[in-house]
């Protein structure tokens, strides 16, 4: 019998359609990877009891002739989304044995289309991160190694649902994306990540970080995987203002390998100092193979590109300071506090012990940036900043379908590498955090390898809610890339 | 005439801006489906979002924005159709989320007006310079333990209109007749409840001194004042301690003060340097409020008659004085009961009786419109009696203290005690001679020219028919028969 735990997810759906395995022996597969893997540490918290339990009543399910578009699918939940009764943490300490009494409605909607929980990724504390260290919970190990063996970053906030599903540990994964959560990591991991345009999926339910921005997405082994994981988690939802009242596509039908006559831009000022040689070759095969499919390459501008670092993080820690003032010990989570303690010891105690540095950081920022005084400098010209780069893009989609750019600046690095340094980190997003700020739809796929033998994601950025034609290119640029590495000792 | 307090070196007036919070009428809270019902057990209605769990977010209620463009039709303010709910940020055990969404740069309302009734009949326009819509807090309880505070949710999330004055305001007793006229007005629209007792009408006072003619002093802001007659005495009492800081040499800082009413001053409760940084920006959880016109045009079809318009109505249509008006109008029940009783009737008598003998009553008995023995058809009818000359006026008085005790009908209680007025010539004549032939010197100091021995005879008549001899045919029987 094959390695079920290799299996795509579109293969594993047609699989179990056609009755070749059940969704118990799909999720038992996963769940003995998982034990293999443990040292990765791709997980916070594992549930094979909830798993099995869902993989038969999917199998129930299908026996009775029904089945939903994710029937039986074994998955990874980034531990950011609340989980009924499941502890949820955010990889914080001051969540801790938080157990939410309600279902968010992405995991809601996966979990009502048939699909099954492995567990609760591992990510960086409240998703702020790019390297998956910031976990209270411990990093996650990449399961690509480069020359030296060392361990490596997956990439963040979304890397232990990077890392599950590159070590075959999950058929997929959730993950949430703000300044590149999904496509970073993705990039590092060899797999394919797509943050949808803002209001796809609804935030309800998902710990936030910083509202305008964050989004969930699909992390998968294929580009028809996101698609037929998007479906399922996408949609509007009237519990969040701020999901697109609008119906949700079919996105595998889109994916007719077609491309010809299409336009695709190349902004000139992601061509940035420093750039390492082997990005911008990934990049520069990317033009050729999108070209070589029938599509027409235009050079595009992007003039404010230079400036987006900056504002995001200005609108995120800003939004994220008052995000997590509601983790104060009061109602769950961690409470530190000594006897004849007043309420302001309560707060300063539990805060100080519940959140690391990284968020305390962010924290910190984002609370000098709207005080008084420095609001109009920082926080609201920031906005008017951000209206420009969504300014760029519209133009710039006036002439073309796509954008192409190299995901991330570099492959996966060393653990502990840049961890002195925050804004060297920061930097890993520069790529990623324009798309976010103008909140559109953007897909990492693999297209090469590092000559360190590591995985190299190229970018595809579309325009509001026009996934299609990110999922379509990006098929595409799959097919050509051809990407077959796999981390040792996942070889198909 | 203004209002001046006289210091020690000479006048000061007071100026005055009032920030008054009213708690919407809704079933379910600003941003949850949670109820807004007074009294449950604490911590009953709280929703998932109200209580800030991870990953909740706010929908706002249309009802409570609809409230809220209601009220500001009310009064007579700008609709911004386009608002932002904002994001307030402070640290507090009752504040669960870590903010409080409320609206900043950009309120529901802008700029209105607010006609006041002074108690001589004079009006005075106070400007309103804008209205927003905010979450209420959780109560913090203090007293249930010697080590914890204890928190209740039920309010936290429940609906505010925040409704800001301008310093237009020069006296205590302007101070009452904004907050006497303002509650009408939300009371008329049905837009909240007014009950400054129950806390769904809460007030901040903003009051500074200057020399007549001067710019405005250094404002001391008195937080959470609870009646009317409270904000009046606040407000005296924090101007006349300005006063005396000033004239002492001394500088007013600007502050936070509380009102402490047992003790009869206010005391500094947080001054400028401790005040908050609230680091307000967008929610981004929330879209921006938008309206169209139609939706705006929609609510204000739906307003009602409200107290200024009333007011000029009862003026021209009955021919009340403004101030008569003014008393019918303050509260909306007891416009609709005069209107009941004024229905077909003599309006001005109609409003003597409601105003003079009902309201009298009622505040000597301690007891509201809405709990009047006597009803509007019940008083209509003691009016037509006497209209109709079935009762004279006397007799009515009486009748109506028998209303006022047992509610009865007063055509009953005229029938039952045989109160009817004697309009029988034959029966009156005869009471007149009995009375005439009992008193002959009498009859001759009147015929010797002493006339006001007339009212004599008329009170005699009256006592022996039991007060019940129509008064007018007493008198014209008498000269007819004396004099004629």
């Amino acid at each position: 019998m094959t390695d079920l735990t290799k299996l795509t997810l579109a293969e594993a759906r047609d699989g179990l359609a056609k009755g070749d395995y059940t969704s118990v022996e799909l999720t038992e597969a996963h769940l003995k990877s998982m034990d293999a893997h443990r040292n990765l540490n791709a997980y916070i918290t594992e549930t094979p009891e909830k798993a099995m339990e869902m993989a038969k009543a999917s199998d129930a399910k299908r026996a009775k002739g029904s089945a939903g578009k994710m029937e039986g699918l074994p998955i990874a939940v980034k531990d950011l989304f609340c989980t009924e009764g499941v502890q949820t943490t955010a990889a914080s300490h001051i969540l801790e044995g938080f157990k939410p009494e309600y279902e968010s409605t992405v995991t809601s909607n996966l979990f009502g289309n048939g699909a099954v929980m492995l567990g609760k990724a591992n990510l960086d504390e409240f998703a702020m991160g790019s390297s998956n260290t910031s976990s209270y919970y411990g990093n996650v190990i990449n399961p690509w190694k480069d020359k030296s063996g060392k361990d490596l970053v997956p990439g963040g906030s979304s890397g232990g649902s990077a890392a599950a599903v590159a070590a075959n540990m999950a058929l997929a994964a959730t993950g949430t994306d703000t300044g590149g959560s999904i496509r970073q990591p993705a990039s590092y991991c060899g797999i394919v990540g797509l943050k949808p345009t803002y209001g796809r999926c609804s935030r309800w339910g998902i710990v936030a970080f910083a509202s305008s921005l964050d989004q969930a997405g699909p992390m998968t082994k294929t580009v028809r995987d996101a698609a037929i994981m998007l479906g399922s988690m996408a949609g509007h939802d009237a519990k969040d203002s701020t999901s697109a009242p609008i119906a949700v596509p079919d996105f595998e039908a889109a994916l007719t390998g077609d491309i010809r006559g299409m336009k695709i831009g190349i902004p000139k000022e992601y061509r940035v100092d420093g750039m390492p040689e082997e990005i911008s070759k990934l990049w520069d095969n990317g033009v050729a193979m999108l070209r070589d499919a029938g599509a027409e390459v235009v050079d595009v501008t992007l003039p404010h590109t230079k400036y987006a670092l900056g504002t995001y993080y200005i609108v995120a820690p800003a939004e994220a300071s008052s995000n997590l003032a509601r983790y104060d010990g009061l109602r769950y989570g961690q409470r530190v506090m000594d006897d004849g303690d007043s309420l302001d010891d309560m707060y300063m105690k539990s805060r100080a012990a519940g959140f690391g540095k990284e968020v305390q950081r962010r924290i910190m920022i984002g609370t000098y940036v709207l005080s008084a005084g420095y609001y109009d400098a920082y926080y609201n010209k920031a906005l008017k900043v951000r209206r420009r780069i969504y300014q760029d893009f519209e133009g710039a989609f006036g002439q073309v379908d796509a954008i192409l750019t190299p995901t991330a600046p570099s492959a996966a690095f060393a653990i502990g590498e840049n961890e002195g340094d925050p804004v060297k980190m920061y930097l890993n997003d520069v790529f990623t955090v324009p798309a976010s700020l103008a909140g559109l739809p953007g897909i990492s796929v693999p297209t090469g390898l590092s000559a360190e033998g590591l995985p190299l994601g190229l970018q595809l950025i579309g325009k509001p809610f026009d996934e299609e034609t990110v999922l379509r290119v990006g098929g595409v640029l799959e097919s050509a890339a051809n990407f077959t590495a796999k981390p040792a000792g996942q070889e198909g | 005439m203004s209002y001046i307090l006289e210091g020690s070196t000479g006048p000061w007036e007071i100026v005055v801006g009032l920030e008054v919070h009213c708690q919407v009428i809704s079933k379910s809270k600003l941003f949850s489906g949670a109820s807004t019902k007074f009294g449950n057990e604490p911590n009953s209605n709280v929703s998932l979002v109200d209580a800030a769990m991870p990953g909740m977010l706010p929908v706002v209620n249309a009802e409570c924005v609809r409230q809220a463009v209601k009220t500001g039709l009310g009064l007579k303010a700008k609709i911004n159709k386009e608002s932002v709910f904002a994001r307030k940020n402070y640290f507090y055990a009752d504040l669960p989320q870590g903010y409080q969404i409320s609206q900043f740069d950009k309120p529901i309302v802008g700029e209105g007006t607010i006609i006041l009734d002074m108690p001589d009949g004079s009006t005075k326009s106070v400007g309103i310079e804008r209205l927003h819509l905010e979450q209420d807090a959780g109560k913090s309880m203090h007293d249930q333990d010697p080590k914890y505070s204890h928190i209740d949710l039920n309010r936290s999330g429940v609906a505010l209109m925040e409704i800001v004055s301008m310093p237009d305001i020069r006296s205590p007793e302007e101070a009452g007749a904004y907050l006497t006229k303002l509650r009408a007005i939300v009371r008329y629209l049905g837009t909240c409840d007014g009950n400054m007792n129950e806390g769904s009408m809460r007030c901040d006072a903003n009051v500074s001194v200057r020399r007549p003619g001067e710019g405005f002093g250094t404002r001391c802001e008195i937080k959470n004042v609870n009646s009317i007659r409270f904000v009046m005495q606040a407000i005296e009492i924090e101007a006349k301690r300005q006063i005396e800081v000033i004239e002492g040499g001394g500088e007013i800082q600007q502050e936070t003060r509380l009102y402490d009413q047992r003790l009869g001053e206010t005391r500094s409760m947080r001054s400028k340097e401790m005040a908050h940084d609230y680091r307000y920006f967008p929610d981004p959880d929330l879209l921006p409020l938008v309206f169209d016109d139609a939706f705006i045009s929609e609510i204000e079809k739906e307003l009602p008659e409200l107290p200024d318009e009333k007011k000029a109505r009862f003026m021209r249509e009955n021919g009340l004085s403004a101030y008569d008006a003014g008393v019918l109008v303050a509260e909306k029940e007891k416009a609709d009961y005069y209107e009941v009783v004024a229905k077909g009737r003599d309006g001005k008598l109609a409003a003597n009786w409601v105003i003079t003998n009902l309201f009298g009553a009622l505040n000597k008995a301690e007891v509201g419109i809405a709990d009047s023995p006597v009803t509007a058809e019940n008083l209509g009818k003691l009016i037509d009696l006497i209209s109709d000359d079935t009762i004279s006026g006397r007799i009515a008085k009486d009748v109506f203290e028998i209303m006022i005790e047992t509610g009865g009908d007063p055509e009953k209680i005229v029938e039952e005690k045989g109160l009817k007025q004697i309009t029988d010539t034959g029966a009156i004549e005869t009471a007149i001679d009995e009375v005439i032939a009992a008193n002959p010197d009498k009859v001759e100091e009147i015929r010797a020219g002493k006339d006001k021995m007339l009212g004599w005879f008329v009170g005699q008549v009256m006592k022996s028919t039991g007060g019940k001899a129509n008064p007018g045919m007493v008198n014209k029987l008498l000269r007819d028969k004396i004099l004629g």
